[in-house]
């Protein structure tokens, strides 16, 4: 069988603005993956923690509270603190990120970053693209 | 209207249909085979007097001032007074948001209204791990007194009105805002102002949650038997469908479950006793306003018609100002687009004009930056300017409910009403007959969560699949770079925050800490009302997150079930 | 990851290799029969508990809350849940994952080393598994938990699959649910070892209760009638576990639980059940019956599914040749089926 792309949809911090969340995780599920939702007002610990036992290919970080610049490297230093892998993990961000934060956030190792506003298409074409080619160990070109 | 008349009518609509229309329809066609509202309704070719024949104007429309006010509560309308312009706004340290309204006022705004951070919006102090990299981010940071007392610095109470989006820490916000009356010297029946307070739609959409749902509306109907004895010109709920309909819903389902929300209220109220007419004069409503036009005023001409109707027949409330349904208006949020942010300052002035056109009483307009960050201080006037020009340039507000009789605005008002009933009614059945069950049963079963996921992901897929239009996103796209200058909160500021918090920590007054702490824990293990021991424990210092402790310790907490 | 640093990890009690382990296996691949070739000396141990029961009575809650408490008893607990994947899109939206009180780290379950969640898509299949629960499971007793909670798709389908799993299977109900044809459609009464009526508050839990008590009693009277009769063993082949259930339940009786998950009420009391029943398993011989009938039919079909993969792949076109000549009425199916396992017999 096929392996299925398993993608974990997150809600890191406090906000609770999961509209976003829910319906991306919606989209995804019926372009074929396999989605795990945390719920809400997750910790960074929580994240990474599911992220690894779920053993899952992409991690996708939704938040609205301008937190990003905080809590987004905390879910990747506890992925890898906690055995995970993020040489073959896609890290994907998504809420309201402004413009040099995005910069800042790549050069964290963060794959993409989505603002309000980008077609779904876009996400999981992005997906389809990432995770094959972070498998194979190359480097993000988006 | 006759009947001979609306028969003569049908005839000459089916003349015009066959010679006129038809023909012209055979060569051109239309854009589209079906148009609809955002709600879904489906939009005819054109509106006349048949469509509306059913409405009785006396009987559903009325004069404004005049039951069931459906043209406004006030007679005069905004001939008399325009609506309170009320900006949302607060960031960072007490300081910065107080420098802020400072502004403000100067600028002309007419009321404050307080954002606060995440943490406390949830209860939380700002030295938790939890509130690590959240403090004063997306609004002031809040732990104990002493941050109020910078943050009405120079402003006195006596002359503004306030009004606070917090939820479950709302007695505690009401209790500091009272406090600070007090050291001012303000009698606490001058306070004017608006607390949020509506916890049922947090469990619906706003998800800022702590406490279960039934210990929630307790609390609430402890700030009501409290409020009306002691603050009785502020309003201490806010009844949203704003953010119900931020989370995806449609129009027809904010208004539904609004209502909904504020007859469980009603209903918790009259079950403790308080009188329904010292009461309803300090319930307040909050909508957000839309794109479509149309439905967007019929939806607040709807609301009105059917909250007097409920207020008088169903629930007995005597005196005419409990069945004005009162509202605050936010354009809506989530309409606005990362991707050429100057066109939202279109979208913000259709659903402004809708907003004054619909009669609210006081209206926020966002910033077009705002799907971006917290907005600059440009964006930010941009917004009260769009106001101010609807206002004294536009000639709207001088005539009332100037749609009034518009077929299409008449007909599609009594069409919200009814679709919003449908939902009351199951609402009520799944409650057995009440109203209040029936919105907990509704957020324990998950039904409301449902409903508004299911029409959040039908408009997504309209925008995906490109039948829904939205101006910049899916069509009409460019390259561009974004260059908006951003409001970015200083690092700086959860360093100095936690400061002043442990600072404050050190220097109250311990036991009387304890003591309040205690008072509040018997009151809520005794099904007392949680708001006079609230009262005393702000005032000796007590934080945030030590008020919401004792109330998480004594009710437990809540964890939303994960339904997509 | 490669395949020693895997097993090794396994050993060392590294999740990220059981995270990684449990992706093989669930994806059948190659590596995945490795692994639970080089595990399976050391399955066997763990007490596996199934939770099934229609959407909305609060399974969820219930495995969360039954986590915390063997938690607070010094158990090492993993949990699987299941849910529903779209054999269509392979898509899936999967678990509520352990749901906790509020924002509390002290007593993190999802930090716990103690707890291992994983979630797996049903991809499509009935029954209420997937069909690699059972391997997984291994894994997870492989790796040392001491018990291990599998909670079905709970779509209200007919999921009597846990059984073939589950040492203990427990159906989680709620008030109001009796007398409905769905639930006795969905052959879930025949299958619970505990019952549990969740959401006890909400009132009608007693109606609920008697409703059940009146169920498990004319199960066992229908035990001693087909006990009797010299059909008995007939029906035994045929419906299988159903059937062995009817039989142990006449040294086993049932006990139905009434909680209120959401705030922990009666999970004392259905841990101390799952615990009677487990032992109830092991003293009586029956746990080793139970074990010896899944293997067999374990074997059994993994032998079938080989065989299958044989015909599909090595004998791919004789096997199509034998349906064409059914297909142009030149022979039967039965003949068709002969001649294919006369050459397997002859040719493997």
């Amino acid at each position: 069988m096929e392996r299925k792309i398993r993608v974990l949809v997150a809600k890191v911090g406090l906000d609770g603005h999961d509209r976003g969340a829910k319906v991306v995780a919606r989209f995804l599920r019926d372009a074929g993956f396999e989605v795990i939702y945390t719920g809400l007002h997750r910790t960074p610990e929580e994240v990474a923690m599911a992220a690894v036992q779920e053993d899952v290919d992409v991690v996708g970080i939704s938040l609205h509270s301008g937190a990003h610049m905080t809590l987004v490297p905390k879910v990747m230093r506890y992925i890898e603190e906690y055995g995970g892998d993020l040489s073959e993990m896609v890290i994907l961000v998504g809420g309201i990120v402004p413009e040099d934060d995005i910069q800042k956030l790549k050069e964290m190792g963060v794959d993409g970053v989505f603002i309000p506003g980008t077609p779904i298409e876009r996400i999981i074409d992005f997906i389809r693209k990432r995770v094959p080619e972070k498998k194979r160990g190359e480097k993000a070109k988006a | 209207m006759e009947n001979r008349k609306i028969e003569e009518m049908k005839k000459e609509r089916e003349k015009w249909e066959n010679s006129c229309l038809a023909p012209y329809m055979d060569r051109f066609g239309e854009r589209d085979e079906m148009f609809e509202t955002l709600s879904g309704i489906k939009v005819n070719r054109i509106y006349d007097p048949t469509d509306t024949a059913h409405i009785d104007y006396i009987r559903d429309i009325n004069y404004p001032g005049q039951y069931p006010y459906t043209r406004g509560v006030y007679p005069t309308m905004y001939r008399g007074r325009l609506w309170t312009m009320r900006q949302f706004s607060g960031f960072g340290t007490a300081e910065d948001t107080n420098a802020r309204w400072k502004l403000l006022l100067k600028e002309g705004q007419t009321g404050l209204s307080t954002a606060f951070d995440f943490p406390t919006l949830m209860g939380i102090d700002s030295d938790s791990p939890l509130a690590d990299g959240e403090v004063g981010k997306v609004g002031v940071a809040v732990d104990t007194l002493k941050d109020f007392e910078i943050l009405f610095d120079g402003i006195p109470l006596d002359r503004v009105s306030t009004s606070f989006t917090i939820n479950p820490p709302a007695a505690v916000i009401l209790a500091m805002y009272v406090a600070i009356g007090d050291m001012q010297g303000v009698p606490r029946e001058q306070l004017r102002g608006t607390i949020q307070n509506d916890m049922l739609k947090e469990f619906h959409a706003q998800n800022t949650l702590v406490l279960p749902p039934e210990p929630s509306v307790k609390i609430i109907t402890d700030i009501f038997e409290w409020g009306v004895e002691n603050v009785p010109k502020f309003n201490l709920i806010s009844i949203s469908g704003y953010h119900i309909r931020e989370a995806g819903s449609t129009a027809v389902q904010e208004l539904a479950f609004t209502i909904a929300d504020g007859m469980a209220y009603v209903e918790a109220a009259i079950e403790r006793g308080i009188d329904i007419d010292r009461l309803a004069p300090q319930l307040s409503f909050f909508f957000n306003s839309h794109n479509n036009f149309f439905e967007e005023i019929a939806k607040f001409r709807a609301a009105r018609r059917m909250w007097a109707r409920i207020m008088r027949e169903e629930y007995g409330a005597k005196d005419p100002r409990s069945w004005w349904l009162k509202f605050h208006t936010q354009t809506a949020g989530c309409s606005l687009t990362a991707q050429q942010p100057l066109n939202n300052i279109v979208r913000t002035t259709i659903q402004a004009m809708a907003a004054v056109l619909g009669g609210t009483q006081s209206l926020h307009t966002n910033s077009f930056d705002e799907a971006w960050a917290l907005p600059s201080e440009e964006a930010v006037r941009v917004a009260l300017r769009t106001q101010q020009i609807i206002a004294f340039e536009s000639g709207i507000p001088d005539t009332i409910d100037p749609l009034a009789g518009s077929y299409y605005v008449e007909w599609l008002t009594d069409k919200m009403e009814k679709l919003a009933w449908n939902y009351i009614e199951q609402i009520r059945k799944m409650g057995e007959g009440s109203m209040l069950r029936g919105v907990l049963k509704g957020i324990e079963d998950g039904f409301f969560v449902k409903e508004i996921s299911r029409a959040a992901a039908e408009y997504q897929r309209d925008v995906e699949e490109g039948r829904r239009t939205i101006v910049g996103v899916n069509r009409y796209t460019i390259e561009e770079k974004l260059n908006i200058p951003i409001l970015k909160v200083d690092e700086e500021v959860q360093r100095k925050q936690i400061e002043r918090l442990r600072r404050i920590k050190a220097e109250r007054d311990d036991e009387a800490v304890k003591e309040a702490l205690n008072w509040l824990r018997s009151a809520a293990e005794n099904d007392e009302n949680v708001m006079p021991a609230i009262l005393q424990a702000v005032k000796v210092y007590a934080t945030e997150g030590e008020i919401m402790g004792v109330l998480k310790e004594v009710y437990g907490t809540y964890r939303k079930p994960v339904i997509i | 990851m490669r395949l020693q640093d895997i097993v090794r990890g396994l050993e060392e009690g590294n999740r990220r290799a059981l995270a990684r382990a449990i992706t093989y296996v669930e994806n059948d691949y190659p590596e995945g029969k490795e692994i639970m070739k080089r595990v399976f000396k050391k399955t066997g141990n763990a007490h596996v508990v199934g939770i099934t029961g229609f959407p909305g009575v609060g399974k969820s809650t219930t495995v969360s809350k039954l986590v915390q408490k063997f938690r607070e008893k010094g158990r090492k607990v993993g949990v699987v849940a299941v849910d529903p994947g779209s054999p269509f899109t392979g898509g899936a939206l999967l678990g509520d994952r352990l749901r906790m009180e509020g924002l509390d780290v002290s007593k993190n379950l999802w930090l716990d080393p103690g707890v291992f969640f994983r979630s797996m898509s049903s991809r499509g299949r009935a029954g209420g598994l997937a069909a690699k629960t059972g391997d997984v499971i291994r894994l997870l007793d492989a790796f040392g938990f001491d018990v291990i909670l599998v909670e079905t798709v709970g779509a209200g389908q007919s999921e009597v699959d846990i059984v073939e799993v589950a040492d203990t299977s427990i159906v989680v109900m709620m008030p109001e649910m009796g007398d409905d044809i769905q639930i006795n459609k969905a052959g879930i009464l025949e299958i619970g070892d505990i019952y549990v009526v969740n959401k006890a508050d909400l009132g009608g839990a007693e109606k609920t209760v008697k409703w059940l008590k009146s169920m498990i009693m004319m199960d066992q009277e229908a035990v001693e009638i087909l006990s009797k009769t010299s059909h008995a063993d007939e029906y035994a082949v045929e419906s299988g576990e159903i059937f062995e259930r009817m039989k142990r339940s006449s040294d086993w009786t049932p006990p139905i639980i009434t909680t209120v998950a959401d705030r922990g009420e009666g999970i004392d009391e259905l841990v101390d059940a799952i615990e009677k029943h487990f032992n109830h398993l092991k003293s009586s011989g029956k746990l080793k019956e139970r074990r010896v009938r899944r293997i067999s039919r374990e074997v059994f079909s993994i032998i079938t599914e080989e065989i299958r993969n044989i015909l599909i792949n090595e004998k791919g076109g004789s096997f199509r040749e034998v349906v064409e000549m059914v297909v142009n009425n030149e022979i039967d199916p039965h003949t068709a089926a002969e001649r294919m396992i006369r050459d397997l017999r002859t040719n493997t």
